[in-house]
């Protein structure tokens, strides 16, 4: 059988591999190549060497303000994210009744695409600081907790079914041992719930760091960057540089190569980091 | 033996792989059948309003010459991007659109020459094209043309109170911009009197929605910059401005926002639709706009403006000798042709648009469905379009009197100048930053973007 499957391997592999490197490979590489050149389009590049980059740090002002915002907000956001799913996750493991309407309903925020969640949370927005005579755009720090507060209401949902599932998965023996030691609800918590947990909390910080980090759609719809562009993410800034700017291209495509690094060693760090405290069942 | 039956499994899945995508593709092309059923050119086309309209003429100019046009239209203010995807592709368009000479030096590599086409030697005002080393790289389709907006019958009953502060008697004696001013602040002081919410609609602030503001406003000051100094506009010169007239930007500006159906701390999340339809719905009187709204006018649903109400003003702003001026009439689209599409394809292209603008049926197409102001000696006076805003561009333009102000802004050096000065305009609106800083930053992103 095994030696079967290994016969065969390339035949399974190959179509795969095949749109992989079509759909994937290909243009990760041109990408990375395209960051090197000055271009319109893809046929017309020529060779520039580090220019690009050198332009996205010194000439472009724009570029570390947005890669500060960034950070800042993936911070803030993780950290509130994680934190209300998990406390949702246990609320809605306990015998309750309605645990299931209610997870549906925290769920179905993340059902909504981000440029209409956008919209939407501008017009609420909006029509709160309305009562104080502005708008969002008045401050950078209403876009900013704006945003906050729409990534929140969108991925809350998500990673509660994450952390419910893991939960879940806790064998009832734990509890109960705890419960004859005479354990407190908090140390419950603190030695046994969140240990356990663990594997959940990889995936959930994995999935909120790269979605923070990358947000886009929500960002544009919600303060397109506005005011000035003191709250355009990276991506958003990406997009200004690569469309807004003749000659630029090379120095926007330079950028996504910076951004893309980033993320992958933030990513990286961080699940050699929580996967170092997960323990096995 | 099993070796081989597994390599040919291999080739079949990959071969299937291939032609599902072959026939994909075929799938987007309409079969041709009549003589000139090889020749396919592709239009990459501008607006999306009048998608269905382009795809019409597609038909009718099939139906013609047998020549296929594909039009494939990008999504509204995604041209650039649109293009810069499609031109590296072999569906690359054939026909395509640049917005001026910055557009042109983005694409240079790829516009062909234009001057021994038919079209270009019908062009009334050869000025007008995009022409670099004696070449012409673009044609402009049309001419638009841009001031304010004003509904008469509002106006009209404003010059009819009883309790008016000012002497003038109607619009047409408005001729400064302290005549404006006068009104506008009367107006709305009396603003219950005369049904509004405010004199201006509201200044649409934000982000991409302001372009009404950072690009054609601006261009007044620009274009009395450059002329005083003799600027030759395809000069390196244009590489650094004073905005000597910002002053005066800063007058109407002002004058915009603070008499405006919308408070001015509110105006980052207004769009430009919204301002089209308050007019619309009569909740203001004036409205700063090209003669391409007029399209967005009528399609608001219960809209309580009479087309012979529409009428157009200059936009004045405290400026010298400014009762001569006219209205900002130019145009940002001008046709250009693929330069690395085949020879044969180039042709048709040019023939096409020859026919657009030549033959009865495309003229007919032009003025009474695309209601463009076709700027080409084909066209006779009776055949311009008829929509009200339209034959008041005309009106201003013939006016003699007046001095017409071209479109400068097509120099403007980069779409993130146009953004941040826009964004700096309605920070100025909201309060937190003054009229200094603005300035500096109009001065200073067009220097950072002309390098």
């Amino acid at each position: 059988m095994e030696k079967n499957i290994k016969k065969y391997f390339p035949i399974f592999v190959l179509p795969t591999f095949i749109s992989f490197t079509v759909v994937f490979l290909i243009p990760f590489v041109m990408g990375i190549i395209l960051s090197f050149t000055e271009f319109t389009t893809v046929e017309s590049a020529m060779w520039v060497g580090l220019e690009n980059y050198l332009k996205a740090f010194t000439q472009d002002d724009n570029f570390l303000n947005a890669l500060w915002f960034t950070v800042k907000f993936t911070i803030v956001s993780v950290i509130t994210i994680n934190i209300c799913a998990f406390f949702l996750a246990t609320l809605l493991t306990k015998a309750l009744k309605g645990t299931a309407f209610f997870r549906t309903i925290f769920f179905m925020p993340n059902l909504i695409g981000g440029i209409v969640l956008g919209y939407i949370w501008n017009l609420l927005i909006n029509s709160i600081l309305g009562i104080f005579g502005v708008d969002i755009t008045y401050s950078a720090d209403y876009g900013f907790w704006g945003l906050v507060f729409l990534m929140n209401w969108q991925l809350i949902g998500y990673m509660m079914v994450i952390y419910i599932a893991g939960i879940q998965n806790i064998p009832g023996e734990l509890y109960e041992a705890a419960k004859i030691d005479g354990a407190s609800g908090i140390s419950t918590l603190k030695n046994i719930t969140i240990p356990m947990v663990m594997p959940s909390v990889t995936i959930c910080m994995f999935l909120t760091i790269t979605n923070s980090f990358k947000l886009f759609d929500q960002n544009l719809a919600l303060t397109g960057g506005a005011p000035a562009r003191e709250t355009a993410m990276l991506a958003l800034d990406i997009y200004n540089t690569f469309y807004g700017r003749i000659g630029w291209q090379g120095v926007g495509q330079a950028k996504a190569v910076v951004f893309f690094l980033i993320v992958a060693i933030i990513a990286f760090l961080q699940l050699k980091i929580t996967g170092r405290k997960e323990v096995e069942n | 033996m099993k070796k081989s039956l597994s390599i040919m499994l291999v080739i079949v899945l990959v071969i299937s792989l291939f032609s599902a995508c072959n026939r994909k593709n075929n799938n987007n092309e309409p079969t041709g059948q009549s003589s000139n059923e090889n020749i396919t050119i592709r239009f990459l086309n501008f607006k999306p309003e009048v998608a269905d309209i382009y795809n019409d003429i597609a038909k009718t100019y099939k139906d013609e010459t047998g020549v296929t046009l594909i039009v494939e239209t990008a999504a509204s203010g995604n041209y650039e991007q649109t293009l810069t995807a499609k031109m590296g592709t072999n569906e690359a368009p054939t026909l395509f659109q640049i917005n001026g000479p910055k557009g042109y030096a983005n694409w240079k590599n790829y516009c062909a020459d234009l001057s021994e086409t038919q079209l270009y030697k019908h062009l009334n005002d050869k000025s007008l094209a995009i022409v670099s080393d004696g070449k012409v790289y673009g044609i402009p389709y049309v001419v638009e043309g841009y001031g304010i907006i004003y509904n008469k019958e509002i106006t009209d009953k404003y010059f009819n109170l009883d309790n008016k502060a000012t002497e003038y008697e109607s619009m047409d004696e408005i001729k400064s911009y302290d005549a404006l001013k006068s009104i506008v602040e009367d107006m709305q002081k009396n603003a219950e009197k005369l049904g509004i919410k405010g004199v201006f609609a509201s200044t649409s602030l934000k982000t991409g929605e302001d372009w009404r503001w950072q690009t054609h406003l601006a261009n007044i000051p620009v274009y009395y910059e450059f002329e005083d100094k003799n600027t030759d506009l395809s000069s390196d010169d244009t590489k650094t401005i004073e905005f000597k007239y910002s002053e005066n930007f800063k007058k109407i500006f002002d004058l915009y926002i603070n008499n405006s159906v919308t408070d001015k701390k509110k105006l980052g999340s207004k769009i430009v639709d919204e301002s089209m339809a308050e007019f619309a719905l009569g909740q203001c009187a004036m409205v700063q706009n090209g003669n391409w709204a007029w399209s967005q006018i009528k399609g608001v649903k219960g809209n309580v403006v009479k087309a012979e109400n529409i009428k157009y003003l200059p936009i004045y702003m405290g400026l010298e000798k400014e009762e001569n001026q006219g209205l900002c009439i130019g145009t940002e689209n001008f046709f250009a042709i693929n330069s690395k599409s085949s020879k044969e394809e180039q042709k048709a292209a040019e023939d096409f648009m020859y026919w657009l603008f030549l033959s009865e049926k495309g003229k007919k197409y032009v003025t009474e469905e695309l209601e463009l102001i076709a700027p080409f000696d084909t066209f006779s006076e009776d055949e311009l379009p008829q929509d009200p805003l339209a034959q008041e561009v005309i009106r201003w333009m013939n006016n003699e009197s007046v001095t017409t102000i071209p479109w400068n802004f097509t120099i403007f050096p980069s779409a993130t100048f146009k953004a941040d000065f826009g964004a700096a305009l309605l920070q100025y609106a909201q309060g937190t930053k003054n009229w200094d800083e603005v300035k500096k930053i109009f001065t200073d992103r067009w220097a950072s973007e002309s390098k």
